[in-house]
């Protein structure tokens, strides 16, 4: 019998013969990321374990991202914390403040992700590398402190969902739209425990595939694979040279449900507040007052979203009550962004622009949200409370999409901002 | 045994809805935090005033589908446990924080029947030994853990696990 992209990748990083769904085995991850939030926590785990050397300084990642820069006591001393493991042992993936920016967006950007790895991350969307054929998946600070001490961790090995799409996508829709519509299907439970897989998205770019499988995990799923082609081998030749091996599903591979879904059957989708389950279609909720718009995070701060928020926002103006807020995901995509005069349009029209930082996305700092405030974001959740206050409402959608709302002051159809295209 | 830890619990149910996710639980603004009575004083910081208000030494917890869905931050079952949370049980789990709680020894079951009867201050016993939650005197079975998951809360949760291997080598 054949085998799906997650069993074949476990498979291989664990030695346990032939493995198959259910079956929990320990393997050996290519990676282990921490963050300035789980790492603080996975390295007092790590003493209480009674560990005192990583089992690999190699396999270590860590990115300063969520507090950076520090905005707080607290932030500051979390920071200082990674700085001092990194010290003590010996960490040579070390990405500081000017250094990096968003860890999935630059992981993959600097190399450290390849088709067929496993990474495992003290941060929920670590199941961003799907995109690039690896299964990334998160875990908390205890578990990344046990991979740590042994270079090993458990894992079960999920069962596959697999998502076809046909046909040609409609005007401004995005991989984000795609990951709405399925997870509008699905909701937010309907892939617990397990992994997913994607064909039928050739036209998607690497960054479009980034956004589907970023937020596979709002659909509670242990990992996500947008199922390896040209476009993924172009990728990794031009990152890794031919230091890779794309990883494919069986064609005889067992699978719990097969899905179709027709592209040319949806235009942008929009995930209402409180859940990034509860999508709707861009036209129910056009309309709707902004106060602010966001448009960065690890789903959707690359260089193809700043392009897309430049292309509305060039030669107009933010509303005159409505705020925007725009992240780029890395260093490497600001600079990029700069040298192509993104970063000048988005200025002109009244956006401020920031270092990466996964600030208020999180609610940490950075853009928070008042009582009643209502915001579009590019991000991946929209929990109550996830930006600041609890009565604070957040919609999710693409940076077409967010960038359309913020010239309109309003959720906003780009088609009313650009004019109509043709597909 | 199902479930985690082994013995028997007793307590006060409180009851929260279905797909609590750990931003309700924990928000972000608490994150630079890692003190477990610190965090506990923030648990559910935004979240219904009644939850606010019933959480307390002893507390079991009673969710509905998908509880601790979304951020892997374990801060939100350390502040669960700080706050004085002895056990949650739960129609279901979300993947992560299922594994964050048996990690730290938190005990949980999933038993849709026991959270569907259950209301606030319902009296709950949990049997991790015979499988079984009782509310209000009413036995209802509890979906068990692989084997890999009982031998690890039997082993008294991750640390303890790796503590062992790490003397093994």
């Amino acid at each position: 019998m054949g085998q799906t992209i997650a069993e074949k990748i476990i498979e291989r990083h664990a030695a346990a013969g032939r493995i198959s769904p259910g079956q929990i085995v320990e393997a050996r991850p290519d990676r282990i990321l921490l963050n300035d939030v789980s790492g603080p926590l996975a390295f007092q785990e790590f003493e209480r374990m009674g560990a005192t050397r990583v089992s690999d300084p190699e396999q270590v990642v860590l990115v300063q991202d969520h507090f950076a820069p520090a905005p707080s006591l607290g932030g500051a001393t979390a920071m200082q914390a990674m700085r001092r493991f990194r010290d003590s042992q010996g960490i040579e993936h070390f990405f500081d403040v000017g250094q990096g920016g968003i860890e999935h967006t630059l992981l993959p950007e600097q190399g450290l992700v390849r088709p067929g790895d496993l990474i495992i991350g003290g941060d929920s969307h670590t199941c961003t590398y799907g995109a690039f054929d690896a299964f990334g998946t998160g875990m908390g600070s205890t578990d990344i402190a046990a991979a740590l001490a042994l270079g090993e961790i458990w894992l079960r090995v999920p069962k596959t969902q697999r998502f076809v799409f046909r046909g040609g996508r409609r005007p401004f829709v995005t991989g984000k739209d795609v990951i709405l519509r399925v997870l509008r299907e699905i909701g937010v439970d309907g892939a617990n425990y397990q992994a997913m897989e994607f064909y039928g998205l050739g036209a998607f770019s690497m960054d479009e595939r980034m956004a589907i499988c970023n937020m596979v995990v709002e659909g509670g799923a242990k990992a996500g694979f947008v199922a390896p082609d040209e476009v993924t081998r172009r990728w990794a030749s031009g990152r890794l040279g031919d230091a890779f091996t794309l990883v494919a599903a069986d064609g005889d591979a067992q699978y719990l449900t097969t899905r179709t879904f027709d592209l040319d059957s949806f235009g942008p989708q929009v995930a209402r507040p409180g859940s990034p389950g509860d999508v709707s279609d861009l036209t129910d909720v056009v309309g709707q007052r902004v106060d602010q718009v966001y448009i960065g995070n690890c789903a959707n701060g690359t260089l193809t979203d700043l392009r897309q928020a430049a292309e509305v926002l060039r030669g107009r103006r933010v509303a005159r009550r409505t705020r925007l807020i725009v992240v780029p995901a890395t260093q490497e995509i600001y600079r990029a962004a700069l040298q192509e005069g993104i970063i000048e349009d988005l200025i002109s029209a009244g956006a401020a622009v920031s270092t990466p930082s996964c600030g208020a996305c999180f609610g940490g700092h950075m853009g928070l949200l008042a009582e009643g405030e209502v915001a579009i974001t590019t991000t991946n959740r929209n929990f109550r409370g996830r930006m600041g206050h609890p009565d604070a409402g957040i919609y999710l959608a693409s940076a077409y999409v967010a960038a359309a709302s913020a010239v309109a002051g309003a959720v906003c159809d780009p088609a009313e901002v650009l004019g109509e295209r043709k597909r | 045994m199902s479930g985690a830890g082994t013995g028997r619990i007793q307590g006060k149910a409180l009851l929260v809805g279905d797909n609590v996710d750990t931003d309700q639980i924990m928000p972000g603004r608490f994150l630079a935090l890692s003190d477990e009575q610190e965090l506990g004083r923030h648990v559910f910081d935004g979240y219904e005033e009644r939850v606010r208000q019933g959480i307390g030494a002893g507390t079991i917890l009673v969710a509905g589908q998908n509880f601790g869905c979304g951020s892997s931050r374990e801060h939100a079952p350390i502040g669960l446990r700080g706050a004085g949370v002895q056990a949650i049980v739960a129609k279901g789990f979300a993947r992560i924080f299922l594994r964050n709680a048996i990690n730290l020894g938190i005990p949980v079951v999933v038993s849709a029947e026991a959270a569907a009867l259950a209301h606030d201050g319902s009296q709950v016993e949990i049997s991790l030994g015979e499988g079984i939650v009782s509310v209000d005197g009413k036995e209802c079975p509890v979906e068990p853990f692989p084997q890999f998951l009982q031998d690890l809360l039997q082993a008294g949760g991750l640390r303890q696990y790796v503590r062992r291997r790490l003397a093994g080598r």
